[in-house]
């Protein structure tokens, strides 16, 4: 086994990185791939809460690279899926606790022992995001199709270009198909078009996504969420597969609209 | 016809293509770093050194940053006067 490193960033908070992380984990260890996640957010620690985790923390991040613990002690494993970890992150401490070379040096160690290290990075341009970058053999930008998440993801994707971790990946989180419809939302074209990356998937707008928060359950463990379904095509994505992209995130054309139209009667 | 009918019925512009073309235009300067201030002292200087070897009419030149995928592009038209005595 030779893990690969997928950093999730985005520039902006609150565009749903920590959500992405979780559910490609749990995509991907529904794969049967053996996951491993990291928060990166040292002192806003939040991965755990959104996995569900939260009561189950004994060591941290800061543990295994200040020595206090070896590195399996502070992962966590999840009962619903027996091949996925979590390393959650200190919460009473700053992101100086950890170092860039400190992250190579353990997602080195773990590349023999899992499939896949997701690294959660936290919002911001600085240390925390350094941290989370430097392992990284992919990077997956998180944004909204809306301008300020859209020019931070594109900021930070210099960054990424610069740092030689590029080319980056797009996810689109919370499309709000009939907004975009409307013309009054960013379609995935013009996002993908003003930032000149490749797509590697599109998340709708989705309340099972915060209902699944609320309860510690990622939505990708249901079957029942078109949310859960897109992060399922992502990981299936990230495997190599080439997955067709659902219809509410292919563009707002003429023919697609027909297209959905006789669906719709058809059903 | 269609800016004939918007204009009728006073219908604005959607705000998904406000955003695009707005975020288009912010892009191109987080890219660059260059400010749009900057970008008229420069074209001010390119005026001054031009003029010294033809004449043009200050006014009419236009200095523009495009962008296309991952290039940016700085455009300049700069129109040259054609001397009277030369026209006749």
């Amino acid at each position: 086994m030779s893990a690969k490193v997928v950093t999730i960033s985005s520039g902006k908070g609150g565009v749903g990185k920590t959500t992405t992380t979780a559910n490609l984990a749990v995509a991907l260890a529904q794969e049967n791939q053996k996951v491993v996640c990291i928060d990166g957010d040292i002192g806003l620690r939040n991965l755990d809460v959104i996995l569900g985790l939260e009561n189950r923390i004994v060591y941290d991040l800061v543990d295994i690279v200040e020595g206090r613990c070896r590195i399996k002690q502070a992962m966590i494993r999840d009962k619903r899926l027996p091949e996925l970890f979590l390393i959650p992150s200190a919460q009473s401490r700053d992101k100086s606790a950890v170092s860039p070379s400190d992250m190579i040096r353990l997602c080195d160690e773990l590349r023999d022992e899992v499939d896949w290290i997701l690294v959660d990075s936290p919002a911001g341009i600085e240390r925390g995001f350094r941290n989370a970058l430097a392992p990284a053999d992919l990077v997956l930008v998180v944004t909204n199709p809306e301008v300020s998440s859209v020019r931070d993801a594109d900021r930070i994707i210099g960054l990424i270009e610069s740092e030689e971790k590029g080319p980056a990946q797009l996810i689109l989180n919370r499309v709000n198909p009939t907004l975009t419809k409307k013309g009054d939302m960013l379609s995935t074209e013009d996002v993908v078009d003003l930032l000149a990356i490749d797509l590697i998937g599109v998340i709708p707008e989705d309340e099972s996504v915060i209902v699944s928060s609320n309860r510690g359950q990622p939505v990708t463990l249901s079957n029942h969420s078109k949310a859960g379904v897109a992060f399922r095509n992502i990981a299936r994505r990230l495997l190599g597969e080439e997955v067709p992209f659902m219809s509410l995130e292919t563009g707002n054309n003429l023919l697609n609209r027909l297209a959905k139209m006789m669906k719709i009667r058809g059903d | 016809m269609d800016s004939f009918l918007e204009k009728l019925f006073g219908k604005e512009k959607k705000s998904a293509s406000a955003a695009k073309e707005r975020l288009k235009f912010v892009l191109i300067h987080d890219r660059t770093d260059i400010t749009p201030g900057q970008l008229d002292s420069l074209k001010n200087e390119i005026i001054d050194v031009i003029s010294k070897y033809v004449k043009i009419e200050p006014n009419k030149v236009k200095i523009n940053m495009t962008q296309e995928g991952k290039e940016q592009r700085l455009i300049a038209d700069i129109p040259i006067l054609t001397a009277p005595n030369r026209r006749r």
